[in-house]
This record gives C-alpha cells, sequence and structure tokens, in this order.
C-alpha cells in the first residue's frame, strides 16, 4: 500500500530538508522524521519523507541467512 | 471521449470512427502510395512546451521523421502548420523553429511550406504544431508485420522509459537534478543499419503505451505471441528507480527515440554495429516471436512467464 | 549498498526450493496492496509450492475509499483539488477525477503533501490526505506546517486509516481461516512492531514484517512456516522496521489528528479504524470547511470486493472478474486501484 524506495543522503539543508541520490539524480525531501540521519546514509523514502534510516548492517545480516555465510560480526567473533 | 487516456482507448477511438468513415481499414501512421512515396501527418501537443532533452519543435521533426522511416523510407520533406495562443513569446517561437530546423538538418530533411494561425487566449495551450512528412521507399523494401514469423528476433534500439520519466518531472515539478532528459531522435539512421544487415521484417516506433503496448498491437494485428525476457529490457538505472518510486513500469512508458525490430536472420556483428551509433549505442535483443503463446509474454527474472497485458489507460504516477 | 541484491533470481530459486520441504497446506493472506503488486510482478503465488496459499488483504488506502468522495470533490469548483495519482481514476457515481479535470476542475496530481503545500501559496487548494500509518505522518506535517504559516488557502479531507484495527476486525470474522499474515512493511516503519501483538495472543497466529524484494517476501513465508507453532509478531524487515517504529513520527501524527471510526469501503465501519483532525487544527480539515459529506455508494449486487478484502475469495471467484469488471472499466474497489487485489490478479495472475 505504501510505494517506498532506497535513497542515500548526500546533503543536510535548512528546516529538516536534504538532499538524496536516487540512482544518480538528487532530489530534496524532508528529513524531519529521521533528524539523527548522517550523509552517506540510507534511507527509505515515502512522498518525499524520509520515514527511516536504513542499517546496511542488517541488509547484509538478511542477505548473509541465504549465502549462508555467517553476517559479519559473528565472522569476526570467530577470528 | 477521455482525454489523457491512453494508446487503447486512443486506438479504439481511430477504429470506430474514422477508420468506417474514411473507408479505410485501419489509420496507419503513414502510408506508402504508389508503391514509393511515403507521406504522413501528425500533430503535437506536448506539454510542457519545453522539456530536458527536447521541446515541441525538435519533437514534430523527430516524430515525423520516425513515422516516415518505419516502412524504410528515406525521409526528404516536411510541411509544419503552427496554431498559436494570442501572446506566445516570441523568443520562445523561435527557439522552438530554430530546433526544428536544426533536427530537420541532422535527419536530412528540409522544411518546404507550412501555414500559421493565431487563436484568442485560452483557445489553445501555447502552441499546437501539425507536420506533413513526405519520404521514398527504396525500391525492394516491403516491410510488413505478416512476414514475421516464429523465432524471428525483437530488438530495441535502447533505454526505455526515458521520454516519459522527462515528462513527467518536468510536469509534476519533482524537482529531479540533473532533470532526466527525452531520448526524443530521429531514427532513419537506426532504419538504415537494421535494413543494410539483417532481414528486417518490420518496424514500430514504441511511443505512447511504451513497447507492451506496442507488441500488444502488433500481436492483435498478426496473431503473433511474443516473450520478452525481462532481464534483457535495457532501463537506465535512474530510470528504474524512479520507477520504482512512482509505481511506473518501463514497458509502458512512451519513447521518443526507441524503435522495436523485428527481424529474421541478421549478420553476426548487427548489435556491435548498432552500439556504434549515437542513437543505437544501448541496443539490445528483448525478446522473440513464438508460437508457444498467444499474445505477449514476459519471462520475469525468476523464469515465470507472465502476461504482459495491453493497458487502456496512460500510467500515472502513484504513491502506493 | 547494491540492493539489486534482494532480487538476486539464484538467491530467490533457491529458498522456495528450501519451502518444498513443508508439505501441509498452508494460506497466508499480505495484507498490504503493495505486497500483493510485488507478488504478482515477480510471480511468486505461483512459484511458490501449492500448498503455501497467499491470499490478498485490505491494504489498499484507495480502494477502502468510499467512492461518494470523488462526488462532492467534483462539486467544489471553485477550489483546487490535490491528489496523488492513486485516486484519479477511482470512478464516482458519474465521472472520475481525470474527467472532471477534462472538463474544466482545477485537479492536480502531487507526488507528496509538501507540493499540496507549493500550490496552496497562490490558491485555495484542498489535499486529498489518502493513506495508511506510511503516508499519514507526511500529511500532518502537512496541516502543522499551514498552521505554523497561518496558511488559510490550504485544507486536508483526511482519509487516513490505520491498519491494525482492521486487521482485529479481518480476523474476528470467523470464516476467514488464515494461518499467518505477512504485514506491511512501511505501515510497520512507523508504527513498529507492538501494534500487532494482539494477534497470537487474540487468534492465536503469528505474523511476519518483511520488505517488498522479492527475496523478502519468500523469506517472510519461510519465517511463518518455520513459527507456526510458536505463533508470534517477527521481523524480517530489521534493515528498515524498528521495534518501536519511528517516534517522531508518530508523535506527530497525535499532535494532529484523533482516531475516529472508519467506514472502509467494501467491508463497512470499523471502530477505531480512521484519523480525523482534532479540532486545534479545525481550520485545515476540508470536511468542516467545505462542509463535504460522504455516504456508502450503492455497490453492484453482484461485486464480491467486500469478500476479496477481507480475504474470503480469490479475484477470479467474482463472477464480475475480467468479465464486466476490468481496470479500464472497474465496478468493484479492488479492480480500481492499480494495487487492489483485483486489478493485481488482471495484471499478473491469470
Amino acid at each position: 500500500m505504501c510505494l517506498a524506495i532506497p535513497a542515500i543522503v548526500v546533503k543536510k539543508t535548512h528546516n529538516d530538508m536534504g538532499i538524496v541520490c536516487l540512482g544518480g539524480v538528487e532530489k530534496e525531501i524532508s528529513l524531519m522524521f529521521t533528524p539523527e540521519v548522517r550523509i552517506g546514509d540510507w534511507v527509505m523514502l515515502h512522498t518525499d519523507f524520509a520515514i527511516q534510516i536504513i542499517t546496511e548492517e542488517d541488509a547484509r545480516e538478511t542477505l548473509a541467512i541465504f549465502q549462508e555465510i555467517p553476517p559479519a560480526d559473528q565472522r569476526e567473533e570467530k577470528i | 471521449m477521455s482525454h489523457g487516456s491512453g494508446a487503447a482507448l486512443t486506438r479504439q477511438l481511430i477504429k470506430e470512427v474514422f477508420a468506417g468513415e474514411f473507408r479505410i481499414s485501419t489509420l496507419d501512421d503513414a502510408v506508402c502510395i504508389d508503391g514509393s512515396l511515403t507521406v504522413t501527418t501528425d500533430a503535437y501537443v506536448v506539454n510542457p512546451i519545453f522539456f530536458p532533452g527536447g521541446d515541441i519543435g525538435k519533437l514534430s521533426i523527430t516524430g515525423t521523421v520516425n513515422d516516415l522511416c518505419m516502412n524504410g523510407s528515406r525521409p526528404a520533406y516536411i510541411l509544419a502548420s503552427f496554431i498559436l495562443e494570442e501572446g506566445f513569446a516570441i523568443d520562445q517561437l523561435h527557439s522552438i523553429v530554430s530546433s526544428m530546423q536544426s533536427t530537420a538538418e541532422e535527419a536530412g530533411v528540409q522544411i518546404i511550406a507550412g501555414d500559421t494561425k493565431v487563436v484568442e487566449k485560452g483557445r489553445c495551450d501555447g502552441l499546437y504544431i501539425t507536420t506533413a512528412g513526405i519520404g521514398f521507399l527504396p525500391g525492394g523494401i516491403h516491410l510488413d508485420a505478416g512476414k514475421i514469423r516464429s523465432g524471428d528476433k525483437i530488438i530495441v534500439n535502447g533505454t526505455l522509459g526515458d521520454h516519459a520519466i522527462a515528462i513527467i518531472n518536468a510536469r509534476q515539478q519533482l524537482g529531479l537534478t540533473p532533470a532526466p532528459e527525452s531520448d526524443c531522435a530521429p531514427l532513419h539512421e537506426v532504419i538504415r543499419i537494421l535494413l543494410q544487415n539483417t532481414n528486417l521484417k518490420f518496424a514500430r516506433d514504441a511511443t505512447r503505451g511504451g513497447v507492451a503496448t506496442i507488441l500488444n498491437e502488433i500481436c492483435d494485428d498478426t496473431g503473433l505471441g511474443i516473450i520478452i525476457d525481462e532481464s534483457s529490457l535495457p532501463v537506465k538505472y535512474s530510470t528504474r528507480v524512479l520507477c520504482d518510486m512512482l509505481g511506473l513500469d518501463p514497458l509502458y512508458l512512451a519513447n521518443e527515440g526507441k524503435l522495436i525490430a523485428f527481424i529474421g536472420e541478421a549478420n553476426d556483428d548487427l548489435l556491435s554495429l548498432l552500439k556504434t551509433y549515437k542513437y543505437s549505442y544501448e541496443a539490445a535483443v528483448i525478446g522473440q516471436c513464438t508460437n508457444e503463446v498467444k499474445g505477449v509474454f514476459l519471462r520475469t527474472i525468476l523464469g515465470r512467464l507472465r502476461p504482459l497485458l495491453m493497458l487502456a489507460s496512460d500510467p500515472l504516477p502513484r504513491i502506493c | 549498498m547494491n540492493w539489486n541484491r534482494f532480487r538476486q533470481p539464484d538467491l530467490i530459486l533457491k529458498l522456495i526450493g528450501d519451502l518444498t520441504e513443508y508439505k501441509k497446506q498452508v494460506k497466508f493472506m499480505e495484507v498490504c496492496g503493495s505486497h500483493t503488486m510485488a507478488i504478482g510482478h515477480w510471480g511468486l503465488r505461483k512459484l511458490l509450492p501449492e500448498n503455501i496459499i497467499l491470499i490478498s488483504g485490505p491494504g489498499c488506502p484507495v480502494c477502502v475509499t468510499p467512492a461518494t468522495i470523488i462526488d462532492s470533490l467534483i462539486k467544489l469548483k471553485s477550489v483546487t483539488i490535490t491528489t496523488f495519482g492513486d485516486l484519479m481514476r477511482v470512478p464516482g457515481s458519474h465521472q472520475n477525477l481525470e474527467q472532471a479535470r477534462a472538463q474544466g476542475c482545477d485537479i492536480r496530481i502531487v507526488f507528496s503533501p509538501m507540493d499540496a503545500l507549493k500550490i496552496s501559496q497562490d490558491r485555495e487548494t484542498i489535499f486529498i490526505g489518502l493513506g495508511f500509518e506510511t503516508t499519514i505522518p507526511g500529511i500532518a506535517f502537512s496541516i502543522v506546517n499551514a498552521a505554523k504559516n497561518n496558511n488559510q488557502n490550504f485544507s486536508v479531507l483526511s482519509l487516513g486509516k490505520l491498519i491494525p484495527p482492521a486487521l482485529d476486525a479481518l480476523l474476528d470474522d470467523k470464516d476467514l481461516k488464515v494461518d499467518g499474515l505477512i504485514l506491511p512493511g512501511h505501515v510497520s516503519t512507523i508504527i513498529g512492531m507492538m501494534p500487532y501483538e494482539f494477534i497470537p495472543y487474540k487468534f492465536g497466529i503469528g505474523g511476519v514484517i518483511t520488505g517488498f524484494e522479492p527475496l523478502d517476501i519468500v523469506l517472510g513465508v519461510k519465517t511463518l512456516i518455520e513459527n507456526l507453532d510458536h505463533p508470534r509478531i517477527m521481523n524480517e524487515y530489521s534493515r528498515v522496521v524498528r521495534p518501536e517504529g519511528n517516534q517522531i513520527a508518530l508523535d506527530l501524527i497525535s499532535e494532529v489528528f484523533e482516531i475516529t471510526h472508519a467506514q472502509w469501503r467494501g467491508i463497512g465501519e470499523i471502530p477505531d479504524s480512521g484519523l480525523k483532525i482534532k479540532s486545534k487544527y479545525a481550520d485545515f480539515d476540508a470536511f468542516r470547511k467545505y462542509d463535504i459529506k460522504t455516504s456508502d455508494l450503492e455497490e453492484n449486487p453482484l461485486c464480491l470486493c467486500g469478500n476479496v478484502l477481507k480475504g474470503k475469495i480469490l479475484p477470479p471467484e467474482c463472477p464480475l472478474f475480467a468479465k464486466t469488471c476490468t481496470p479500464d472499466y472497474p465496478i468493484g474497489p479492488c479492480m480500481v486501484s492499480s494495487e487492489g487485489s483485483c486489478a493485481a490478479y488482471y495484471k499478473y495472475e491469470r
């Protein structure tokens, strides 16, 4: 019911606004729901609002389940 | 009648109203008379009049050239009529006319006659252009959908959906930077390369309704089956991401510089030849004709076949 | 990060292969219309083993919006109406918004409530505030912004709806037998996991929050199967969904809206499932400002959308499906929106 796509934050501007990069194209969006976001973070974007910061570590863990590779932190433990 | 409706409803209108009254079986974009003279006419009402990658003037020339060359003709002459809304800025008109001239030079056609009417404010949206085109069909070329056979390959000359994304960005003021550019381009050279290096059976420009709609029309007319391979579709990364954001499918988006070609045997180096030319450097074989299915199907990246329907209405950006 | 890895065919097919070890018949409901669309787009329904059945739920805000709203809006000739594109082709009694626009009504598609705010700078503007919890925080922002700038041109027609109360109402229906829920990833991004916790306790089934990539969806199905004996709410979309949701967004929703009963087209009234603008922001409430009323449109008696929305039947079981009811001439609510169950089945599953 709600399309949202990952976008990478390239700039934080005034009034909780920011610039994200969408496949090489930039767009101004609202960061008011993710004030702690840093440049270089991925956010989930819905109707020009970042609704959450994406944690890449979690993304990698999800993918790791499939690839039967232990997620990064577990690998480190073994080392 | 529904303005803003899509290719399929317009096609229905043509069949029900014009074709019957004019006693012709269909209303083709272009027609060849006397076996060598191809004529076409087209109207341009694009909004906005200026868009990244082109303007209504450039579009009027590329559109006319493309209609002429799809049957293999060499575009030669264009006539253009202008309907102007009172108060239309003269410098904008200069700019449009100049882009018409430079596009015509690129396509090797001459603009030879025209007409101009100015109407009261509110009776037209800025500027409309109507063109007529004349081209010459070399002897021995006879492109016809009826020649397409099971096993024939389907080629597009580059990335899909770029014109529609450029227009949606401009019209909806999405504020994308850099603004995505329309692919608007003359295709006579692409046709020439195809004619010289393949057994080209049939070609159509994939404008309104996009590749999926045009393929469905061809299947409707010929009873063919077509399977398109999702993983082979050339789509710019930015277009793909923007389509995900806007809930759009590049297969249904309009192009202004893309054609679909049906080819039999081809020289081995056809794709590499196409890739050396500026308007086909991302050409790809996207599927083939087959007796196994009726209608148009997409083989998804997961290997399943699913129908690729004709959609009656132009796609709208959505959030759900 | 290359998000395409969530579309990697070999991984998806391997995971689907693993699922064939499970032999019992199970039925899961994907609540969200975007999940229905994604499942159709990737052809997952038929790739999954036959004993794993996915049925579609009520998660399409356009589908469940009463059609009489369209009639009321078209009558407001002197106001600019802004809407998400989703609503443009939903039929009213006589016309849809696209047809009304062609006849001269000033109706504009916007992609964000912020675009509607911009339009309202020089004209009286209504924004049709349609959506679930994902979309509502942005709509709340537009109202707070208009209030802060005393922008009397702007108002919102609040049609926001809430998912957990709708699930409660659906699952309460004893005719609906599902073994688990695939929960909407982006609604959950806002509300978190807590609002679903009643489901395992009250109905004895589990639910899994997933994303919208094919890998996410198949992973969700696998998780539901593995936890059939321990029904609970699980999160397989942890890269986006935090257990507590997004507190700033939730705070903004409660700043602007209060919970009310709501009419769901095809389903009926569901208690505590809608949002109305608090009296503090009454100036920006289009219902009050323009005295807009909604009533139930008389539905075609043969249309079975209600049962489709409740997950009781699949779209092809409706006698109108793909015969008199098609995306070009939709009769019932599930065909009008491109993410409606019937439209998704029409496009992908025939």
